[in-house]
């Protein structure tokens, strides 16, 4: 026994000393951050009427609103995905799992970013049964029914795509899957605001997606220190 | 042994029509102008074929009990055979009865799929899906915006496939879960399916209608009573077919109206 633990222990240091390597900061980067706001008039959100879930609908005592476009004051836009899409350096896949309610027949969060490989934890929380069905072209599709109380679902991605998310079972049930290519990444707040951080220095093409809104990019130079500032403006319409 | 079976069989008739009489497992209250005539009908088809069960079932009892077997082993020398004139006086009799029953139940089935809806009738248009139904009311224009197959979006609340950045009637188009009514006004549905066969079924409305891919089926009736009462699909169309409902909410005019002003869109 005492062998054993010391010759594993030379080993052990390495994998200390590789951990230590993984998460100590980089000390020569920069980052990008900035606004995402929209001019013209959104789409105005609606109630969503759960009445035929009452388990779910009494989790609600305001009735809950569609999350298609969530605007701040001042015309900020939350929920755009934000990710180096070209210039990034390849990294070590993420290994924490990324994870995802069911809760209340709502998606939680609305848009959910996860990096290719990513492993993905699908919880039920409600009183009711549950079909997610990612509506995937790139990857594989599947659908899944998960009663309530059963363990969660497990999923990983392979290749980077949107993903529109469905439940079979609720029509009203809506979310995304933003499986990225790249470890820099940020979704935008109820102010707008992103920031990326951890960038080598280098020019870089960074992509803002939004749901209603679509895509848009800009390329940015990110120097030693320092933050480069990118704002993002998408146009809206009422319908 | 045959008395016994004569006794099982005493019993298991009056236990049956016990049920029937006490009402027990009844349907519930009517809250319809034409459940009355659905009820009528339903009550004389309950006597009519309640009666005779229970004289038929009696008699085969009695016969049992009186003419068992008797450890007479000599086999039965014609079947069928017995008394030919009684069985199709009988035949006839059932045969009668059965078709007064349809000829004076076809007016009150006509009342509801075969005469077209009041006038005046308040139209409301509903879509079935897996697993919901949602219900479209026309809005202050009275018209109704044209559906787009291909423009639905369930998670952004376009359940029927409208396009209000064009077309200006469904604009104003209100959609709901839940069918809201006003109490006492006839009511004109037209019902079609998103994907598959479903089912309108409200028992206290006394109508069950499928929904059929493809056609758009009317259907009408008259609430005359305040009422929460829910809507289920009886056409088994999926996984998540248990759980397919909604609620008929049957209000006074001016709560209708109020309801309409609060859910425009
Ligand atoms: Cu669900
Ligand atoms: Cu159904």
């Amino acid at each position: 026994m005492r062998t054993r633990l010391i010759t594993s222990l030379p080993l052990l240091a390495l994998a200390v000393s590789a951990m230590g390597a993984l998460s100590a900061p980089v000390k020569t980067a920069g980052g990008v951050s900035g606004t995402i706001t929209f001019t013209g008039t959104p789409p105005r959100m609606r109630p969503i009427d759960m009445s035929k879930e009452p388990s779910c609908a009494s989790q609600h005592p305001t009735p809950v609103m569609t999350e298609t476009v969530m605007a701040g004051a001042g015309n900020t836009v939350q929920n755009v995905v934000v990710y180096i899409s070209a210039g990034d350096q390849a990294g070590a896949a993420a290994a924490q799992p990324v994870r995802y309610d069911q809760k209340g027949c709502q998606y939680v969060p609305h848009v959910l970013v996860m990096q290719v490989g990513q492993p993905l934890e699908i919880y039920n929380n409600d009183q009711t049964s549950h079909n997610i069905h990612p509506l995937a072209t790139i990857n594989p599709e599947w659908n899944k029914s998960q009663p309530p109380g059963t363990p969660p679902i497990k999923a990983t991605y392979a290749k980077p795509e949107f993903i529109t998310v469905k439940c079979n079972v609720h029509p009203w049930m809506h979310g995304y899957f933003a499986v990225l290519a790249t470890s820099h990444y940020a979704i935008s707040g109820n102010d707008g605001k992103f920031s990326l951080a951890g960038l080598a220095p280098g020019k870089y093409t960074i992509t803002a997606w939004h749901e209603k809104f679509g895509t848009q990019s800009q390329e940015v130079t990110v120097s030693a220190s320092g933050t480069v500032t990118a704002n993002f403006v998408f146009k809206a319409l009422p319908y | 042994m045959g008395r016994l079976f004569a006794v099982v069989l005493a019993v298991i008739t009056i236990v049956s029509a016990a049920i029937f009489i006490a009402r027990i497992w009844w349907l519930p209250p009517d809250i319809s102008v034409l459940g009355v005539g659905i009820d009528h009908q339903m009550t004389e088809t309950m006597i009519a074929s309640g009666v005779l069960f229970v004289v038929c079932q009696l008699v085969l009892a009695m016969f049992v009990w009186q003419y068992g077997d008797a450890g007479d082993a000599r086999p039965i020398k014609t079947f069928p055979g017995g008394a030919t004139p009684m069985v199709v006086i009988a035949t006839i009799l059932v045969s009668a009865e059965i078709l007064v029953l349809t000829l004076v139940g076809t007016k009150v089935w006509g009342g509801i799929f075969l005469s077209p809806p009041d006038p005046s009738a308040l139209h409301i248009d509903v879509q079935a899906e897996q697993f919901a139904y949602y219900f479209r009311y026309p809005g202050p224009d009275g018209k109704f915006g044209a559906i787009h197959p291909e423009l639905i979006d369930d998670g952004n609340g376009n359940f029927f496939g409208l396009d209000p950045a064009n077309d200006t009637a469904a604009r104003d188009d209100i959609v709901s879960a839940s069918l809201v009514i006003p109490v006492n006004k006839p009511i004109l549905l037209t019902l079609h399916s998103k994907d598959v066969g479903h089912a309108f079924y409200v028992p206290e409305l006394r109508i069950q209608q499928d929904f059929v891919p493809g056609l758009v089926i009317p259907l009408h009736f008259t609430a005359t009573r305040l009422a929460k009462e829910e809507i289920v699909c009886t056409q088994l169309c999926g996984l998540g077919h248990y759980n397919m409902r909604a609620y008929l909410e049957v209000e006074s005019l001016g709560q209708f109206q109020q309801w309409l002003k609060d859910h425009a869109p």
